[in-house]
């Protein structure tokens, strides 16, 4: 791989071991991926925040990366922590656990991450330029920037992302070419889509069928940014999708659109929707009902808010979103109303990446598939609704 | 006999050789503390990996798996050095981050050419294997 002499300097160690070893991790993914060369990097959405998940090890693996003095030399916001980092106590979360993710929140904080503990930064004003090569991790994340915004990412860790943000570098390769964001499939449509949970469903359907290749939509319809954003999740989570293109909805669907010969075609029915649904869950007895994956946004709360007025939810409701978010829900009073109805809101976190088992969780339902998908794979009885079946079903 | 790869994570390393014909998760696939092989099914189930020179197709399963890797090294339960008949992201991020040697693309199957047991040295700088 081609590198310019600031950056063998870099390699080098000559801006110090920080920097020597981010720069060991990306020109080594680099060679690799058959990267020519190193590009500069605008913006980086960090992944690994969790402790369930970090562990003694990732945290520790971090907290010698701040040691080292790494520090961000570009913008860089921060994926979900494991709980609400000040109601963890309410969430059932133990002091053992908090402990680890407050060490975990430190050693971001100390290089210079925004604490901001979301995976939609794209919500809370972590909007880059379309075209712009940006190194973001968390798999929904990634699928909103290259589709929906038209920035460039890979798929990236936690560790790589902290090495762009370090270094405001990555290698060239995927995602960043214009040849790999080609149409690998055309899926077409063959339904109306109706509501949120259609675009989620046909996201999971579309994932299972395609793995890595990059789908072109038609028939998509007007999809609002909800839609799209939990389709991106859906895709991300049972397949592999880092982008995708919809036909009259994505701004680089027309340029995609010239790069359709000979791209093989799909057909996605509405029996396919229901199907998926059917395969992925069951009646669980006695679920918590969350709403929040990815976080919630502003509408998404007023919606909530409006649907829980009058409702008895006894603490069964569990909502989630950002920091950022949640301040505007504060001063629109959906958080008040929510609450009112017995339903609780939360921030940094959500159902994905909390210590459920350890909460004493016994099923989830959910609106999304991608936080269906999970629980299942944790083991829990679940099912997937819409967002006024949830509320109505947490409802006594 | 001497491989000649790709150096993935330079440095020098050398051991007993574990061949594992199964991709290998790090994440839920192998227990840090002990350095065994722990994947139900898995052909090398029960094995334990610390201080070999672990020989495997390619990596698998969660990004957490690189830290695993880490907390491995810092336990003095990693192997001393992988070698892969084509790595990925999740391996690579974690050899690197833990400076453990990692070669892969060998001029001819690591599976066939290296036997478990045999005692291996494995020069990550210049991407050779050699078998003494």
């Amino acid at each position: 791989m081609f590198l310019t002499r600031d950056q063998e300097r870099m390699l080098e160690g000559e801006n110090g071991d920080a920097v020597r070893k981010s720069m060991e991790l990306l020109v080594a993914l680099g060679e690799v991926f058959g990267a020519e060369k190193l590009v500069p990097v605008e913006s980086a959405h960090i992944s690994g925040v969790s402790y369930k998940n970090l562990g003694d090890a990732g945290t520790e693996w971090l907290e010698e990366q701040a040691s080292l003095g790494s520090r961000c030399r570009i913008r860089a916001t921060l994926n979900p922590a494991g709980m609400d980092m000040e109601k963890w106590e309410e969430m059932n979360v133990s002091p053992e656990f908090a402990e680890g993710q407050v060490r975990v929140i430190e050693a971001f904080k100390r290089m210079g991450v925004e604490p901001t503990c979301t995976c939609t930064p794209y919500l809370i004003g972590h909007v880059p330029r379309m075209g712009a090569q940006v190194a973001w991790a968390e798999s929904n994340a990634v699928c909103f920037s290259n589709s929906v915004i038209g920035a460039r990412t890979n798929r990236e860790s936690g560790p790589t992302t902290l090495a762009s943000a370090v270094t405001g570098l990555t290698p060239l390769y995927g995602y960043r070419l214009d040849e790999n964001r080609e149409p690998g499939k055309i899926v077409e449509i063959g339904t109306e889509l109706k509501t949120r949970l259609d675009y989620s469903a046909l996201g999971y359907v579309t994932g299972k069928m395609l793995g890595n290749a990059v789908p072109y939509f038609r028939g998509l319809g007007s999809p609002d940014v909800e839609s799209m954003k939990t389709l991106g999740a859906a895709c991300a989570t049972s397949g592999g999708v880092a982008l995708w293109h919809g036909e009259g909805v994505t701004p680089e669907a027309m340029w995609a659109a010239e790069h359709l010969d000979g791209v093989e075609k799909v057909t996605v029915e509405r029996r396919d929707l229901e199907e998926a649904r059917e395969r992925l869950v069951c009646a669980p007895s006695n679920p918590t009902y969350c709403v929040g994956c990815p976080h919630c946004s502003l509408r998404e709360m007023a919606e909530t808010a409006e649907l829980a007025k009058g409702k008895d939810l006894g603490g069964r409701l569990w909502v989630f979103t950002s920091r950022g978010v949640y301040q505007e829900a504060s001063r629109a009073g959906h958080v008040k109303t929510i609450e009112k109805a017995g339903g609780r809101v939360y921030r940094d976190t959500c159902m994905v990446v909390a210590p459920l088992h350890e909460m004493g969780w016994e099923g989830v339902a959910t609106n999304s598939f991608k936080a269906g998908h999970y629980s299942v794979a944790h083991g829990f009885e679940t099912m997937i609704t819409t967002l006024d079946k949830l509320v109505e079903g947490a409802s006594r | 006999m001497i491989l000649r790869g790709r150096r993935v994570m330079g440095g020098v390393a050398e051991g007993e050789a574990l061949v594992s014909v199964d991709p290998v998760s790090f994440y839920g696939g192998v227990d840090p503390e002990t350095g065994c092989v722990t994947e139900p099914g898995h052909c090398c189930r029960g094995e334990n990996i610390s201080g070999k020179v672990f020989v495997f197709p390619t990596g698998k399963g969660s990004t957490v798996g690189s830290y695993v890797i880490y907390r491995m090294k810092k336990l003095g339960t990693a192997p001393a050095a992988i070698v892969n008949v084509e790595t990925e992201a999740i391996l690579a991020t974690g050899c690197v981050i833990s400076e453990i040697p990692l070669v892969d693309m060998l001029d001819s199957d690591p599976l066939e050419a290296i036997r478990t047991g045999m005692r291996v040295r494995v020069n990550g700088d210049d991407g050779i294997v050699e078998t003494l």
